[in-house]
Protein backbone atom coordinates (compact mmCIF):
# COMPACT_ATOMS: atom_id res chain seq x y z
CA UNK A 1 0.00 0.00 0.00
CA UNK A 2 1.70 3.33 -1.51
CA UNK A 3 0.40 6.87 -0.30
CA UNK A 4 0.12 9.71 -2.97
CA UNK A 5 -1.35 12.83 -1.25
CA UNK A 6 -4.63 12.04 -0.72
CA UNK A 7 -4.57 8.97 -2.69
CA UNK A 8 -4.10 5.06 -1.48
CA UNK A 9 -2.44 3.03 -4.38
CA UNK A 10 -2.67 -0.80 -4.00
CA UNK A 11 -0.60 -3.00 -6.46
CA UNK A 12 -2.22 -6.36 -6.25
CA UNK A 13 -0.18 -9.29 -7.75
CA UNK A 14 -0.24 -13.09 -9.20
CA UNK A 15 -2.50 -15.51 -7.24
CA UNK A 16 -4.32 -14.00 -4.75
CA UNK A 17 -5.03 -16.31 -1.71
CA UNK A 18 -8.60 -15.89 -0.16
CA UNK A 19 -7.06 -15.06 3.15
CA UNK A 20 -4.93 -12.06 1.53
CA UNK A 21 -8.00 -10.42 -0.31
CA UNK A 22 -9.91 -10.55 2.90
CA UNK A 23 -6.86 -8.94 5.06
CA UNK A 24 -6.42 -6.45 2.43
CA UNK A 25 -9.74 -5.53 2.82
CA UNK A 26 -9.53 -4.98 6.63
CA UNK A 27 -6.24 -3.40 6.21
CA UNK A 28 -8.36 -0.77 3.51
CA UNK A 29 -10.93 0.62 5.81
CA UNK A 30 -8.80 0.79 8.99
CA UNK A 31 -5.83 2.91 7.01
CA UNK A 32 -8.56 4.72 4.95
CA UNK A 33 -9.78 6.27 8.76
CA UNK A 34 -6.70 6.75 10.00
CA UNK A 35 -4.86 8.77 7.18
CA UNK A 36 -8.23 10.47 6.05
CA UNK A 37 -7.23 9.81 2.53
CA UNK A 38 -10.32 10.31 -0.15
CA UNK A 39 -9.59 8.04 -2.77
CA UNK A 40 -8.31 4.68 -3.04
CA UNK A 41 -5.89 3.24 -6.70
CA UNK A 42 -6.52 -0.96 -7.26
CA UNK A 43 -4.06 -1.81 -9.76
CA UNK A 44 -5.22 -4.84 -11.19
CA UNK A 45 -2.85 -5.24 -14.15
CA UNK A 46 -0.73 -7.80 -12.59
CA UNK A 47 -3.46 -10.28 -11.87
CA UNK A 48 -4.35 -12.86 -14.01
CA UNK A 49 -7.89 -14.43 -12.74
CA UNK A 50 -10.78 -12.57 -10.51
CA UNK A 51 -12.96 -15.33 -10.05
CA UNK A 52 -16.53 -14.59 -7.65
CA UNK A 53 -14.54 -14.42 -4.37
CA UNK A 54 -12.12 -11.90 -5.21
CA UNK A 55 -14.98 -9.91 -7.50
CA UNK A 56 -16.72 -10.03 -4.22
CA UNK A 57 -14.13 -8.66 -1.98
CA UNK A 58 -13.64 -5.56 -4.90
CA UNK A 59 -16.76 -4.76 -4.71
CA UNK A 60 -17.42 -4.12 -1.28
CA UNK A 61 -13.89 -2.17 -1.00
CA UNK A 62 -15.75 0.13 -3.29
CA UNK A 63 -18.84 -0.17 -1.51
CA UNK A 64 -17.04 0.49 1.62
CA UNK A 65 -14.92 2.88 0.55
CA UNK A 66 -17.97 4.70 -0.11
CA UNK A 67 -19.40 4.92 3.07
CA UNK A 68 -16.01 6.27 4.77
CA UNK A 69 -16.14 8.91 2.05
CA UNK A 70 -13.49 7.83 0.07
CA UNK A 71 -13.68 6.56 -3.50
CA UNK A 72 -12.36 3.54 -5.29
CA UNK A 73 -11.15 3.10 -9.09
CA UNK A 74 -9.93 -0.24 -10.02
CA UNK A 75 -7.09 0.32 -13.12
CA UNK A 76 -5.64 -2.16 -15.28
CA UNK A 77 -7.79 -5.04 -16.20
CA UNK A 78 -6.98 -7.52 -18.10
CA UNK A 79 -8.82 -8.17 -21.30
CA UNK A 80 -8.79 -11.61 -20.68
CA UNK A 81 -10.27 -10.97 -17.17
CA UNK A 82 -12.24 -9.01 -17.98
CA UNK A 83 -14.40 -10.98 -20.31
CA UNK A 84 -14.86 -13.72 -17.41
CA UNK A 85 -16.02 -12.03 -15.08
CA UNK A 86 -18.40 -10.56 -17.23
CA UNK A 87 -19.44 -14.06 -18.35
CA UNK A 88 -19.70 -15.00 -14.34
CA UNK A 89 -22.47 -12.23 -14.22
CA UNK A 90 -20.03 -10.20 -12.07
CA UNK A 91 -19.91 -6.63 -13.62
CA UNK A 92 -18.79 -4.67 -10.46
CA UNK A 93 -21.59 -1.80 -11.36
CA UNK A 94 -20.82 0.09 -7.77
CA UNK A 95 -16.80 0.50 -9.25
CA UNK A 96 -15.03 3.30 -10.76
CA UNK A 97 -12.52 1.76 -13.55
CA UNK A 98 -9.64 3.61 -15.49
CA UNK A 99 -7.07 2.85 -17.95
CA UNK A 100 -4.37 3.25 -15.77
CA UNK A 101 -3.57 4.68 -12.88
CA UNK A 102 -2.90 7.98 -14.12
CA UNK A 103 -6.03 8.71 -15.72
CA UNK A 104 -7.24 6.97 -12.09
CA UNK A 105 -5.48 9.94 -10.16
CA UNK A 106 -6.87 12.49 -12.49
CA UNK A 107 -10.58 11.11 -11.79
CA UNK A 108 -10.25 11.41 -8.67
CA UNK A 109 -8.22 14.42 -8.81
CA UNK A 110 -11.58 15.89 -10.55
CA UNK A 111 -14.18 14.67 -7.88
CA UNK A 112 -12.21 15.56 -5.29
CA UNK A 113 -12.84 18.68 -2.73
CA UNK A 114 -10.92 21.33 -4.17
CA UNK A 115 -7.64 22.35 -2.30
CA UNK A 116 -6.62 19.12 -0.26
CA UNK A 117 -4.79 18.21 -3.40
CA UNK A 118 -1.78 20.21 -3.62
CA UNK A 119 1.56 18.78 -4.56
CA UNK A 120 1.90 15.47 -4.10
CA UNK A 121 3.64 13.89 -1.31
CA UNK A 122 4.44 10.33 -1.12
CA UNK A 123 4.97 8.24 2.01
CA UNK A 124 5.16 4.69 2.50
CA UNK A 125 2.74 3.42 5.32
CA UNK B 1 8.87 -32.96 -23.29
CA UNK B 2 5.35 -32.97 -22.30
CA UNK B 3 2.47 -34.68 -23.84
CA UNK B 4 -0.79 -33.82 -23.55
CA UNK B 5 -1.02 -37.19 -21.67
CA UNK B 6 1.46 -35.35 -19.03
CA UNK B 7 -1.11 -33.35 -17.76
CA UNK B 8 -3.07 -35.79 -16.11
CA UNK B 9 -3.22 -35.85 -12.32
CA UNK B 10 -4.87 -35.43 -8.89
CA UNK B 11 -4.96 -32.63 -6.56
CA UNK B 12 -6.32 -32.70 -2.98
CA UNK B 13 -8.51 -29.85 -2.18
CA UNK B 14 -8.00 -29.05 1.60
CA UNK B 15 -7.39 -25.81 2.31
CA UNK B 16 -7.10 -22.13 0.91
CA UNK B 17 -3.60 -22.93 -0.27
CA UNK B 18 -4.71 -25.99 -2.48
CA UNK B 19 -7.22 -23.66 -4.75
CA UNK B 20 -3.72 -22.02 -5.67
CA UNK B 21 -2.32 -24.80 -6.41
CA UNK B 22 -5.78 -25.93 -8.54
CA UNK B 23 -5.43 -22.59 -10.32
CA UNK B 24 -2.02 -22.90 -11.07
CA UNK B 25 -2.39 -26.68 -12.32
CA UNK B 26 -5.43 -25.88 -14.59
CA UNK B 27 -3.36 -22.95 -16.07
CA UNK B 28 -0.81 -24.85 -17.12
CA UNK B 29 -2.51 -27.64 -18.19
CA UNK B 30 -4.74 -25.81 -20.60
CA UNK B 31 -1.94 -23.77 -21.77
CA UNK B 32 0.00 -26.65 -22.47
CA UNK B 33 -3.40 -27.77 -24.91
CA UNK B 34 -3.22 -24.63 -26.96
CA UNK B 35 -5.96 -22.95 -25.11
CA UNK B 36 -5.61 -19.21 -25.76
CA UNK B 37 -5.64 -16.83 -22.94
CA UNK B 38 -9.14 -15.98 -22.37
CA UNK B 39 -10.10 -19.74 -22.41
CA UNK B 40 -7.60 -20.29 -20.32
CA UNK B 41 -8.64 -17.64 -17.79
CA UNK B 42 -12.39 -18.91 -18.06
CA UNK B 43 -10.76 -22.14 -17.33
CA UNK B 44 -9.50 -21.28 -14.35
CA UNK B 45 -11.75 -19.05 -13.05
CA UNK B 46 -14.70 -21.93 -13.51
CA UNK B 47 -11.87 -24.03 -11.66
CA UNK B 48 -11.51 -21.67 -8.67
CA UNK B 49 -15.22 -21.47 -8.40
CA UNK B 50 -15.96 -25.22 -8.54
CA UNK B 51 -12.60 -26.17 -6.20
CA UNK B 52 -13.96 -23.36 -3.37
CA UNK B 53 -17.84 -25.13 -3.65
CA UNK B 54 -15.74 -28.31 -2.91
CA UNK B 55 -13.58 -26.65 -0.33
CA UNK B 56 -16.38 -24.52 1.59
CA UNK B 57 -19.80 -26.87 0.80
CA UNK B 58 -18.19 -30.59 0.40
CA UNK B 59 -15.49 -30.19 3.35
CA UNK B 60 -12.56 -30.87 0.86
CA UNK B 61 -12.22 -33.00 -1.83
CA UNK B 62 -10.09 -33.44 -5.04
CA UNK B 63 -9.87 -32.39 -8.12
CA UNK B 64 -8.40 -34.61 -11.21
CA UNK B 65 -7.50 -33.03 -14.76
CA UNK B 66 -7.63 -34.97 -18.07
CA UNK B 67 -6.18 -33.91 -21.42
CA UNK B 68 -9.16 -35.10 -23.83
CA UNK B 69 -8.74 -35.56 -27.97
CA UNK B 70 -11.62 -35.42 -30.74
CA UNK B 71 -10.33 -35.82 -33.92
CA UNK B 72 -8.13 -32.86 -34.36
CA UNK B 73 -9.47 -31.31 -31.32
CA UNK B 74 -8.04 -30.88 -27.88
CA UNK B 75 -9.68 -30.92 -24.73
CA UNK B 76 -8.85 -30.38 -21.05
CA UNK B 77 -11.74 -32.32 -18.53
CA UNK B 78 -12.04 -31.23 -14.78
CA UNK B 79 -13.57 -33.19 -12.01
CA UNK B 80 -14.38 -32.19 -8.90
CA UNK B 81 -15.24 -34.73 -5.76
CA UNK B 82 -16.32 -34.42 -2.49
CA UNK B 83 -17.94 -36.45 -0.14
CA UNK B 84 -20.19 -33.73 1.89
CA UNK B 85 -23.43 -33.60 2.51
CA UNK B 86 -24.74 -33.42 -0.85
CA UNK B 87 -27.31 -31.12 -2.77
CA UNK B 88 -30.53 -31.54 -2.07
CA UNK B 89 -32.14 -29.53 -5.03
CA UNK B 90 -29.93 -29.54 -7.53
CA UNK B 91 -31.88 -27.08 -10.16
CA UNK B 92 -32.48 -24.56 -7.40
CA UNK B 93 -28.17 -24.67 -6.46
CA UNK B 94 -27.75 -23.88 -10.99
CA UNK B 95 -30.61 -21.55 -11.20
CA UNK B 96 -28.59 -17.86 -9.86
CA UNK B 97 -30.23 -16.14 -11.70
CA UNK B 98 -27.55 -13.66 -13.40
CA UNK B 99 -27.22 -11.13 -10.15
CA UNK B 100 -28.15 -13.05 -7.30
CA UNK B 101 -24.99 -12.84 -5.34
CA UNK B 102 -23.96 -15.39 -2.63
CA UNK B 103 -23.66 -19.10 -2.15
CA UNK B 104 -23.36 -22.08 -3.98
CA UNK B 105 -25.32 -21.03 -6.34
CA UNK B 106 -23.47 -18.23 -7.78
CA UNK B 107 -20.14 -21.01 -7.63
CA UNK B 108 -22.28 -23.23 -9.79
CA UNK B 109 -23.82 -21.58 -12.29
CA UNK B 110 -21.16 -19.00 -12.80
CA UNK B 111 -19.01 -22.12 -13.49
CA UNK B 112 -21.04 -23.39 -16.52
CA UNK B 113 -21.57 -20.01 -17.83
CA UNK B 114 -17.31 -20.68 -18.51
CA UNK B 115 -16.92 -24.03 -19.79
CA UNK B 116 -18.18 -26.19 -22.52
CA UNK B 117 -20.18 -28.92 -21.22
CA UNK B 118 -21.07 -29.30 -17.56
CA UNK B 119 -22.01 -32.48 -15.79
CA UNK B 120 -23.56 -32.69 -11.79
CA UNK B 121 -24.04 -35.63 -10.10
CA UNK B 122 -25.14 -35.06 -6.11
CA UNK B 123 -27.68 -36.14 -3.57
CA UNK B 124 -28.11 -35.31 0.18
CA UNK B 125 -25.63 -37.63 2.19
CA UNK B 126 -23.76 -38.97 -1.32
CA UNK B 127 -21.75 -36.14 -1.94
CA UNK B 128 -21.21 -34.21 -4.96
CA UNK B 129 -19.27 -34.71 -8.21
CA UNK B 130 -19.30 -31.73 -10.94
CA UNK B 131 -17.20 -32.40 -14.47
CA UNK B 132 -16.19 -29.72 -16.88
CA UNK B 133 -15.15 -29.88 -20.26
CA UNK B 134 -13.63 -27.26 -22.74
CA UNK B 135 -12.40 -27.75 -25.62
CA UNK B 136 -9.06 -25.45 -27.15
CA UNK B 137 -10.57 -23.06 -30.08
CA UNK B 138 -14.16 -23.74 -29.67
CA UNK B 139 -16.47 -20.73 -29.43
CA UNK B 140 -18.50 -20.17 -26.10
CA UNK B 141 -21.93 -21.40 -26.17
CA UNK B 142 -24.38 -18.84 -25.97
CA UNK B 143 -26.10 -18.43 -22.90
CA UNK B 144 -29.66 -20.59 -22.50
CA UNK B 145 -31.51 -17.60 -20.72
CA UNK B 146 -31.28 -14.47 -22.19
CA UNK C 1 14.57 -47.07 -18.76
CA UNK C 2 12.57 -50.42 -18.15
CA UNK C 3 13.70 -53.05 -16.52
CA UNK C 4 15.20 -56.54 -18.21
CA UNK C 5 12.12 -57.73 -19.72
CA UNK C 6 11.66 -61.74 -19.09
CA UNK C 7 10.37 -63.71 -21.57
CA UNK C 8 11.24 -63.85 -25.33
CA UNK C 9 8.08 -61.38 -26.39
CA UNK C 10 10.18 -58.67 -25.06
CA UNK C 11 13.79 -59.90 -26.82
CA UNK C 12 13.45 -58.88 -30.18
CA UNK C 13 12.27 -55.44 -28.67
CA UNK C 14 15.87 -55.15 -27.30
CA UNK C 15 17.59 -56.52 -30.33
CA UNK C 16 15.89 -54.05 -32.22
CA UNK C 17 16.77 -51.24 -29.92
CA UNK C 18 20.35 -52.16 -29.88
CA UNK C 19 20.68 -52.29 -33.67
CA UNK C 20 19.07 -49.24 -33.79
CA UNK C 21 21.90 -47.45 -31.70
CA UNK C 22 24.53 -49.25 -32.98
CA UNK C 23 23.87 -48.48 -37.02
CA UNK C 24 22.57 -45.10 -36.24
CA UNK C 25 24.69 -43.00 -38.21
CA UNK C 26 24.49 -45.95 -41.41
CA UNK C 27 20.95 -45.67 -41.40
CA UNK C 28 20.50 -41.90 -41.53
CA UNK C 29 23.21 -42.54 -44.47
CA UNK C 30 21.14 -44.53 -46.37
CA UNK C 31 17.90 -42.79 -45.62
CA UNK C 32 19.41 -39.34 -46.56
CA UNK C 33 18.85 -40.74 -50.16
CA UNK C 34 15.38 -41.44 -50.17
CA UNK C 35 13.33 -39.11 -52.01
CA UNK C 36 11.15 -38.46 -48.09
CA UNK C 37 14.63 -36.85 -47.32
CA UNK C 38 16.05 -35.77 -49.69
CA UNK C 39 13.57 -33.63 -50.97
CA UNK C 40 12.21 -32.21 -47.80
CA UNK C 41 15.84 -31.12 -46.08
CA UNK C 42 17.18 -29.46 -49.28
CA UNK C 43 19.98 -27.31 -47.42
CA UNK C 44 22.15 -30.28 -47.54
CA UNK C 45 22.85 -33.91 -47.54
CA UNK C 46 24.07 -32.87 -43.73
CA UNK C 47 20.86 -31.84 -42.94
CA UNK C 48 18.68 -34.97 -44.37
CA UNK C 49 21.14 -37.30 -42.39
CA UNK C 50 20.67 -35.52 -38.83
CA UNK C 51 16.85 -35.48 -39.73
CA UNK C 52 17.10 -38.86 -40.47
CA UNK C 53 19.29 -39.56 -36.77
CA UNK C 54 16.64 -38.13 -35.15
CA UNK C 55 14.50 -40.63 -36.35
CA UNK C 56 16.22 -43.35 -35.91
CA UNK C 57 16.89 -42.26 -32.16
CA UNK C 58 12.96 -42.05 -32.13
CA UNK C 59 12.38 -45.63 -33.27
CA UNK C 60 14.81 -46.56 -30.90
CA UNK C 61 13.29 -44.98 -28.19
CA UNK C 62 10.23 -46.74 -29.07
CA UNK C 63 11.61 -50.30 -29.04
CA UNK C 64 13.09 -49.64 -25.58
CA UNK C 65 9.80 -49.09 -24.53
CA UNK C 66 8.37 -52.45 -25.97
CA UNK C 67 5.72 -50.11 -27.63
CA UNK C 68 6.24 -50.90 -31.20
CA UNK C 69 2.67 -51.08 -32.21
CA UNK C 70 1.98 -47.88 -30.72
CA UNK C 71 1.81 -44.70 -32.78
CA UNK C 72 1.23 -42.81 -29.51
CA UNK C 73 4.23 -43.91 -27.95
CA UNK C 74 6.23 -40.96 -26.03
CA UNK C 75 9.47 -41.83 -27.76
CA UNK C 76 7.82 -40.32 -31.29
CA UNK C 77 6.69 -37.32 -29.90
CA UNK C 78 10.37 -35.14 -30.12
CA UNK C 79 10.16 -36.26 -34.02
CA UNK C 80 6.47 -35.52 -33.95
CA UNK C 81 6.69 -32.14 -35.75
CA UNK C 82 9.83 -33.03 -37.71
CA UNK C 83 7.64 -35.99 -39.59
CA UNK C 84 4.42 -34.09 -39.78
CA UNK C 85 6.67 -31.15 -42.03
CA UNK C 86 7.99 -34.29 -43.72
CA UNK C 87 4.77 -34.99 -44.50
CA UNK C 88 3.09 -31.80 -45.34
CA UNK C 89 5.92 -31.74 -47.81
CA UNK C 90 5.50 -34.22 -50.07
CA UNK C 91 2.00 -33.83 -50.15
CA UNK C 92 2.22 -30.24 -51.08
CA UNK C 93 4.81 -31.56 -53.85
CA UNK C 94 1.73 -33.22 -55.68
CA UNK C 95 2.02 -36.60 -54.40
CA UNK C 96 -1.35 -38.63 -53.18
CA UNK C 97 -1.42 -39.80 -49.82
CA UNK C 98 -0.77 -43.49 -51.27
CA UNK C 99 2.28 -42.31 -52.88
CA UNK C 100 3.79 -40.75 -49.76
CA UNK C 101 2.28 -43.81 -48.23
CA UNK C 102 5.16 -45.87 -50.45
CA UNK C 103 7.57 -43.56 -50.05
CA UNK C 104 7.62 -44.19 -46.15
CA UNK C 105 7.44 -47.73 -47.12
CA UNK C 106 10.76 -47.43 -49.17
CA UNK C 107 12.57 -46.15 -45.84
CA UNK C 108 11.98 -50.23 -44.30
CA UNK C 109 13.80 -52.82 -46.85
CA UNK C 110 17.79 -50.69 -46.40
CA UNK C 111 17.20 -51.24 -42.79
CA UNK C 112 15.93 -54.57 -42.85
CA UNK C 113 19.07 -55.57 -45.21
CA UNK C 114 21.30 -54.36 -42.41
CA UNK C 115 19.68 -55.61 -39.69
CA UNK C 116 19.61 -59.38 -41.36
CA UNK C 117 23.63 -58.81 -41.90
CA UNK C 118 23.85 -57.59 -38.61
CA UNK C 119 22.44 -60.73 -36.77
CA UNK C 120 24.49 -63.44 -35.20
CA UNK C 121 25.20 -66.37 -37.07
CA UNK C 122 24.28 -68.57 -34.92
CA UNK C 123 20.84 -66.96 -34.17
CA UNK C 124 17.61 -69.70 -34.43
CA UNK C 125 15.43 -69.01 -37.87
CA UNK C 126 12.75 -67.84 -35.09
CA UNK C 127 14.85 -65.30 -34.01
CA UNK C 128 15.45 -63.84 -37.24
CA UNK C 129 11.93 -63.46 -38.09
CA UNK C 130 10.86 -62.12 -34.77
CA UNK C 131 13.16 -59.42 -34.78
CA UNK C 132 12.84 -58.96 -38.71
CA UNK C 133 8.80 -58.54 -37.66
CA UNK C 134 9.51 -56.38 -35.15
CA UNK C 135 11.23 -54.09 -37.12
CA UNK C 136 8.38 -54.04 -39.96
CA UNK C 137 5.69 -53.15 -37.13
CA UNK C 138 8.03 -50.82 -36.02
CA UNK C 139 8.51 -48.65 -39.77
CA UNK C 140 4.62 -49.58 -40.46
CA UNK C 141 4.08 -47.85 -37.06
CA UNK C 142 6.07 -44.60 -38.30
CA UNK C 143 4.28 -44.89 -41.40
CA UNK C 144 1.25 -44.41 -39.73
CA UNK C 145 2.55 -41.25 -37.46
CA UNK C 146 3.70 -39.49 -40.24
CA UNK C 147 0.15 -39.80 -42.21
CA UNK C 148 -1.87 -39.37 -38.81
CA UNK C 149 -0.16 -35.93 -38.10
CA UNK C 150 0.20 -34.88 -41.66
CA UNK C 151 -4.01 -35.25 -41.55
CA UNK C 152 -4.08 -33.19 -37.85
CA UNK C 153 -1.51 -30.61 -39.31
CA UNK C 154 -4.22 -30.41 -42.32
CA UNK C 155 -6.66 -29.70 -40.16
CA UNK C 156 -5.32 -27.26 -37.47
CA UNK C 157 -4.18 -25.31 -41.05
CA UNK C 158 -7.91 -25.41 -42.02
CA UNK C 159 -8.72 -23.68 -38.42
CA UNK C 160 -5.64 -21.34 -38.27
CA UNK C 161 -6.90 -20.07 -41.66
CA UNK C 162 -10.65 -19.67 -40.62
CA UNK C 163 -9.24 -17.66 -37.29
CA UNK C 164 -7.12 -15.72 -38.98
CA UNK C 165 -9.71 -14.85 -41.76
CA UNK C 166 -12.24 -13.55 -38.80
CA UNK C 167 -8.90 -11.63 -37.30
CA UNK C 168 -8.98 -10.05 -40.80
CA UNK C 169 -12.16 -8.96 -41.35
CA UNK C 170 -12.19 -7.43 -38.00
CA UNK C 171 -10.05 -4.64 -38.25
CA UNK C 172 -9.47 -2.06 -35.34
CA UNK C 173 -9.10 1.41 -36.09
CA UNK C 174 -7.59 4.46 -34.47
CA UNK C 175 -9.71 7.38 -35.02
CA UNK C 176 -8.46 9.72 -32.42
CA UNK C 177 -5.94 9.69 -29.36
CA UNK C 178 -7.87 7.79 -26.81
CA UNK C 179 -10.59 6.47 -29.32
CA UNK C 180 -10.86 2.99 -31.60
CA UNK C 181 -13.37 2.05 -33.63
CA UNK C 182 -14.52 -1.80 -35.05
CA UNK C 183 -16.54 -1.19 -38.17
CA UNK C 184 -17.97 -4.39 -38.05
CA UNK C 185 -19.44 -5.92 -41.90
CA UNK C 186 -21.57 -9.18 -41.96
CA UNK C 187 -23.49 -11.70 -39.66
CA UNK C 188 -21.97 -11.50 -36.03
CA UNK C 189 -21.93 -15.60 -34.68
CA UNK C 190 -20.74 -16.90 -31.17
CA UNK C 191 -17.64 -17.54 -32.94
CA UNK C 192 -16.67 -14.18 -34.72
CA UNK C 193 -18.45 -11.95 -31.79
CA UNK C 194 -15.62 -13.93 -29.55
CA UNK C 195 -12.62 -12.86 -32.08
CA UNK C 196 -14.11 -9.10 -32.11
CA UNK C 197 -14.79 -8.59 -28.19
CA UNK C 198 -11.29 -9.53 -28.12
CA UNK C 199 -9.97 -7.79 -30.37
CA UNK C 200 -11.69 -4.65 -29.32
CA UNK C 201 -10.62 -4.99 -25.78
CA UNK C 202 -6.69 -5.69 -26.67
CA UNK C 203 -7.13 -2.40 -28.81
CA UNK C 204 -8.05 -0.57 -26.13
CA UNK C 205 -5.01 -1.69 -23.80
CA UNK C 206 -2.95 -1.11 -26.45
CA UNK C 207 -3.62 2.12 -27.71
CA UNK C 208 -4.91 2.96 -23.77
CA UNK C 209 -8.16 3.84 -25.79
CA UNK C 210 -10.51 5.76 -23.35
CA UNK C 211 -13.06 5.06 -26.38
CA UNK C 212 -14.42 2.43 -27.62
CA UNK C 213 -16.83 2.71 -30.93
CA UNK C 214 -18.49 -0.55 -32.33
CA UNK C 215 -19.98 0.20 -35.56
CA UNK C 216 -22.77 -2.22 -36.72
CA UNK C 217 -23.98 -0.86 -39.92
CA UNK C 218 -22.81 -3.59 -41.59
CA UNK C 219 -24.67 -5.57 -39.45
CA UNK C 220 -27.48 -7.17 -41.56
CA UNK C 221 -29.59 -8.65 -37.96
CA UNK C 222 -29.62 -7.83 -34.30
CA UNK C 223 -31.10 -10.84 -32.64
CA UNK C 224 -30.73 -11.59 -29.18
CA UNK C 225 -27.60 -13.49 -29.26
CA UNK C 226 -26.12 -10.28 -31.04
CA UNK C 227 -26.96 -7.87 -28.32
CA UNK C 228 -25.95 -10.12 -25.63
CA UNK C 229 -22.47 -10.17 -27.13
CA UNK C 230 -22.38 -6.38 -27.48
CA UNK C 231 -23.93 -6.15 -23.76
CA UNK C 232 -20.92 -8.20 -22.56
CA UNK C 233 -18.54 -6.63 -25.09
CA UNK C 234 -19.77 -3.60 -23.35
CA UNK C 235 -19.71 -4.53 -19.89
CA UNK C 236 -16.18 -5.85 -20.41
CA UNK C 237 -14.46 -2.55 -21.74
CA UNK C 238 -16.30 -0.92 -18.57
CA UNK C 239 -14.23 -3.01 -16.08
CA UNK C 240 -11.20 -2.42 -17.72
CA UNK C 241 -11.89 1.12 -17.40
CA UNK C 242 -13.04 2.26 -21.21
CA UNK C 243 -16.41 3.03 -22.57
CA UNK C 244 -17.95 1.65 -25.56
CA UNK C 245 -20.47 3.14 -27.98
CA UNK C 246 -22.67 1.15 -30.25
CA UNK C 247 -23.23 2.82 -33.35
CA UNK C 248 -25.15 2.56 -36.75
CA UNK C 249 -28.36 1.09 -35.34
CA UNK C 250 -30.47 1.58 -38.76
CA UNK C 251 -34.22 2.37 -37.75
CA UNK C 252 -34.99 -1.21 -39.27
CA UNK C 253 -32.70 -2.80 -36.65
CA UNK C 254 -33.91 -0.60 -33.88
CA UNK C 255 -37.81 -1.54 -34.68
CA UNK C 256 -36.84 -5.23 -34.50
CA UNK C 257 -34.82 -4.98 -31.16
CA UNK C 258 -38.06 -2.89 -30.13
CA UNK C 259 -40.16 -5.98 -31.26
CA UNK C 260 -37.88 -8.28 -29.55
CA UNK C 261 -38.08 -6.48 -26.87
CA UNK C 262 -34.23 -6.07 -26.86
CA UNK C 263 -32.87 -3.69 -24.44
CA UNK C 264 -29.50 -2.74 -24.75
CA UNK C 265 -29.59 -1.39 -21.52
CA UNK C 266 -27.29 1.30 -20.57
CA UNK C 267 -25.50 1.21 -23.66
CA UNK C 268 -24.61 4.67 -25.09
CA UNK C 269 -26.07 4.11 -28.36
CA UNK C 270 -25.66 6.53 -31.75
CA UNK C 271 -26.81 6.51 -35.11
CA UNK C 272 -24.36 6.61 -37.03
CA UNK C 273 -19.92 6.60 -36.36
CA UNK C 274 -19.93 10.19 -37.14
CA UNK C 275 -22.56 10.89 -34.32
CA UNK C 276 -20.71 8.63 -32.22
CA UNK C 277 -17.31 10.05 -33.19
CA UNK C 278 -18.81 13.45 -32.06
CA UNK C 279 -20.08 12.35 -28.79
CA UNK C 280 -17.20 11.06 -27.87
CA UNK C 281 -14.86 14.19 -28.54
CA UNK C 282 -17.50 15.76 -27.20
CA UNK C 283 -16.73 14.07 -23.92
CA UNK C 284 -12.96 14.38 -24.45
CA UNK C 285 -13.48 17.62 -24.82
CA UNK C 286 -12.42 18.36 -28.23
CA UNK C 287 -14.02 21.07 -30.39
CA UNK C 288 -13.88 20.69 -33.85
CA UNK C 289 -14.26 24.12 -35.84
CA UNK C 290 -14.73 24.76 -39.19
CA UNK C 291 -12.25 27.19 -40.76
CA UNK C 292 -13.69 30.45 -41.91
CA UNK C 293 -16.71 30.54 -39.34
CA UNK C 294 -16.30 31.04 -35.88
CA UNK C 295 -17.14 28.25 -33.80
CA UNK C 296 -19.03 25.04 -35.21
CA UNK C 297 -18.46 22.94 -32.06
CA UNK C 298 -19.08 19.15 -32.41
CA UNK C 299 -21.39 17.78 -29.90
Amino acid sequence: MLRLGEVLLVTLQGDLHDSTAQQLQEDLAETIVRSGATGVVIDVSGVEIVDSFLGRILAEIAGQTGLLAARTVLVGMRPAVAITLVELGLTLPGVHTALSTEVAMELLRQQAPSSRFGGLRQERL
Amino acid sequence: MHTAAGSQARLPIRSDMDLVWVRQHVRQAAAQLGFGLVDQTKLVTAASELARNTLVYGGGGTMETEPLVEGTTHGLRLTFSDDGPGIPDLEQALSDGFTSGDGLGMGLGGARRLVHEFGIESAPGSGTTVRVTSWVGRPPRPREES
Amino acid sequence: MPEEAEGTAAVPTREIRDFLRRRREQIAQRWSDEPVFRTVFTLSRDEAVEAGKAVVDALAQVADAARVEDPDAAGFTAVREQLARMGAARSRAGLSTAQVSSELAALRPPVENLLVSDLPEDATAEHVRACVTTLSVLMGTLRVVVMQTALSEGQALIDRQRLQLLEVATPVIKLWDGIVAVPLIGTLDSARSQVVMETLLESVVEQQARYAILDITGVPTVDSLVAQHLMKTVAAARLMGAECIVSGIRPAIAQTMVHLGLDLGTVVTRASLADALGYVLHQLGVGIVTPGTNGAVAR
